[in-house]
């Protein structure tokens, strides 16, 4: 089996009061294993509920996945029991979040919270052998063991996504779901945990997905990339295509116009004009017609297929002569 | 070289901790011509925000003057202060906690307007609230909406409004895009700049991001732990940074371009910590991979290494 994980016409909608928020809408993509995607898009595209999806961690009764297959190592996600979850949670996914101030316990100490994976996980383990081995990682993310001790609130913001990451990879999981892990740090700190992030993927082949709205951070550590609008995927393709490649999507344009360049001297940027549409009202046919400065009048009545040549998929009308997925 | 607007002298501001004097702004010269930008760029901590707090009396300085049209500041009193404050506003970095939830958008705006008295009739403070909100790319029909009805960034746009209201010529832009989305940050980002155009604004804008302040700047000023470690024109920082600090934030800064040899960036170790009672010499020094002996000890004066780009470091340059 070549794929880790197969996401196949995945639909996730949150129920609230007053309205339905389709977030998800028909997501398909596969990851091969020792890979890293780069899930990119603005808030609300849907990249973050699609990584609860994967841990089944959607709030519950008010997010639910109405359609849709997720297969990961050939366990359909989907049809798990809770208690089946919480054996695969930690063991064969897990995910760091984006705030490393909120996702830790304060009352507990770090080494604890490091070791409560193990507890959970590896059973065959003694208390020493558990002991142990958070030493070892706590060195393998750069932290002194003796710190194992201290408290969350005794470190600073990358020590504590050091320990964020400890906990994650702690029983060496072959799927991490890293949720935007460096937007809350400062840039020279932000280098030192995706060197880490790095390392540590080579060193245990663990396949990575990585969200953020950062493409600077994307080209620099990933091998593929979806970028995702309104629920959907627009745009994926290995980072080649992406970064390099003659066609895109209008939004990926948007996208690119949008970041101040460092090598260019021009003074405007060239944003996409408008918002992202209310994802509780979503507009007809492809959901970017409305800031799209390509749009014909086609594009607000009919929904586009991505369109595939080679490993480039892009969901657009304007390369409809490119091969039709499904 | 034109006359400043703003200038401040060995500017300094000391917090009392317990463990002793914490140096968020320490001895900042700087100065800034009618119309231009200077960036403040450094990661959390260094002072930044406290540094455009402390230039708008929102904090009080320790010590130093702060010239604006060659009047210190600090001599005023605060009855002198209210009246100049027209001329001084801020654009805050959070659009979600800087805006009075129970307010509409319309009561926003109008209320430094009222506070300063500059336009009394009712239809007339309508008609300029209506203005503002059409400069700032506001529709009109949000003019009695809340807060919590509007995305990010129409309500970095109230902020922008607001600090408009009263037409003012300097405003501190304390990391104003970092909570948005870029493309709407990019948006933001070219009002303001079309704002500064029409109106002749002068900004101290800062913010941890090198890629937007290099957009936005005419001149930079790099901060490391409460000190001014290097300070230039906007170009020539980004052509020849000198300071290794500054090497280090530019190098870490992810370029949305592949690059097939993945070269490796210039690592800094460690991290910054606060500056209690700090030793006389280079802050960075700990964490400097070119540290050398003379780099304690002594206060590093900034020098001169090229026109307006000044470095305090005492490595020759390379």
């Amino acid at each position: 089996m070549e794929h880790l994980l197969e996401i196949k016409n995945l639909h996730v909608i949150y129920r609230g009061d007053e309205a339905t928020v389709h977030a998800v809408n028909g997501l398909d993509f596969t990851l091969d294993r020792g890979a890293t995607l780069g899930l990119v898009g603005e808030t609300g595209a849907g990249k973050t509920t699609t990584a609860l999806s994967v841990m089944r961690l959607l709030p519950d009764r008010i997010g639910t996945i109405e359609e849709g297959q997720i297969l990961l190592d050939g366990i359909d996600i989907t049809k798990a029991s809770e208690g089946d979850m919480r054996v695969l949670r930690g063991s064969l996914v897990s995910m760091i979040f984006q705030d490393p101030m909120t996702s830790l316990n304060p009352t507990i100490r770090v080494g604890e919270q490091v070791g409560e994976v193990l507890e959970l996980h590896r059973k065959d383990l003694s208390k020493e052998e558990i002991e142990k081995k958070v030493d070892e990682i706590f060195q393998l993310v750069g932290l002194p063991a003796e710190r194992k001790m201290d408290y969350p609130h005794q470190f600073s913001g990358g020590m504590r996504q050091r320990i964020v990451i400890a906990i994650a990879l702690a029983c060496e999981p072959k799927l991490l779901l890293a949720d935007e892990p460096t937007t809350a740090l400062d840039v020279t700190i932000q280098a030192q945990v995706l060197d880490l992030m790095q390392e540590l993927k080579e060193k245990l082949n663990t396949s990575t997905i990585l969200i953020t709205h950062d493409l600077g951070i994307v080209a620099e550590t990933c091998d593929q990339v979806a970028i995702m609008y309104a629920g959907e995927i627009i745009e994926i393709g290995l980072a080649e295509d992406i970064f390099e490649a003659e066609d895109h999507h209008p939004y990926t344009v948007g996208l690119f116009g949008s970041i101040p360049d460092l090598s260019k001297k021009e003074r405007r940027l060239h944003p996409i004009d408008g918002m992202m549409p209310d994802p509780s009202d979503l507009p007809s046919g492809c959901k970017f017609h409305t800031r799209c400065p390509r749009a014909a009048e086609q594009c607000s009545l009919q929904a586009q297929p991505l369109y595939q040549r080679g490993t480039h998929g892009i969901r657009c009308r304007l390369y409809a002569d490119w091969e039709k997925q499904q | 070289m034109a006359t400043p607007i703003l200038e401040t002298r060995n500017l300094t501001k000391y917090f009392k901790t317990a463990r002793g004097n914490l140096h968020a702004v320490d001895d900042i010269n700087l100065s800034i011509e009618k119309g231009k930008t200077l960036g403040v760029v450094g990661e959390s901590g260094c002072g930044k925000s406290t540094l455009g707090r402390v230039i708008l009396r929102l904090i009080e300085a320790t010590g130093g003057e702060i010239l604006f049209e060659g009047k210190d500041l600090r001599t005023l009193n605060a009855r002198q202060m209210e009246g100049m404050r027209q001329q001084l506003q801020i654009i805050f970095q959070d659009p979600f906690s800087s805006l009075n939830p129970r307010l509409s958008v319309s009561e926003i705006i109008t209320d430094p307007i009222r506070t300063n008295k500059l336009l009394t009739g009712k239809a007339e403070i309508q008609e300029r609230v209506v203005e503002l909100m059409h400069t700032v790319g506001l529709s009109d029909r949000f003019i009695n909406a809340y807060p919590h009805e509007l995305d990010g960034g129409r309500r970095q746009r109230i902020g922008v409004a607001r600090a408009l209201a009263l037409n003012p010529k300097f405003i501190v832009c304390d990391e104003p895009v970092s909570a948005l989305d870029v493309s709407i940050q990019a948006q933001i980002l070219n009002l303001m700049m079309d704002l500064q155009e029409q109106r002749e604004l002068t900004y101290l804008f800062i913010t941890h991001d090198m890629s937007v302040v290099k957009h936005i700047s005419n001149q930079i000023m790099v901060m490391y732990m409460g000190q001014c470690v290097e300070v230039s024109p906007t170009e020539e920082l980004f052509e020849q940074p000198m300071h290794p600090y500054t090497q280090a934030l530019l190098s870490a800064i992810p370029v949305p371009k592949l690059q097939r040899d993945r070269k490796r960036r210039h690592l800094v170790r460690g991290e910054v910590t606060s500056p209690v009672n700090p030793l006389p010499g280079c802050r960075f020094a700990a964490r400097c991979p070119h540290a050398r002996p003379e780099c304690t000890g002594e206060v590093i004066p900034l020098t001169e290494r090229g026109p307006g780009h000044f470095v305090s470091c005492v490595l020759p340059v390379r």
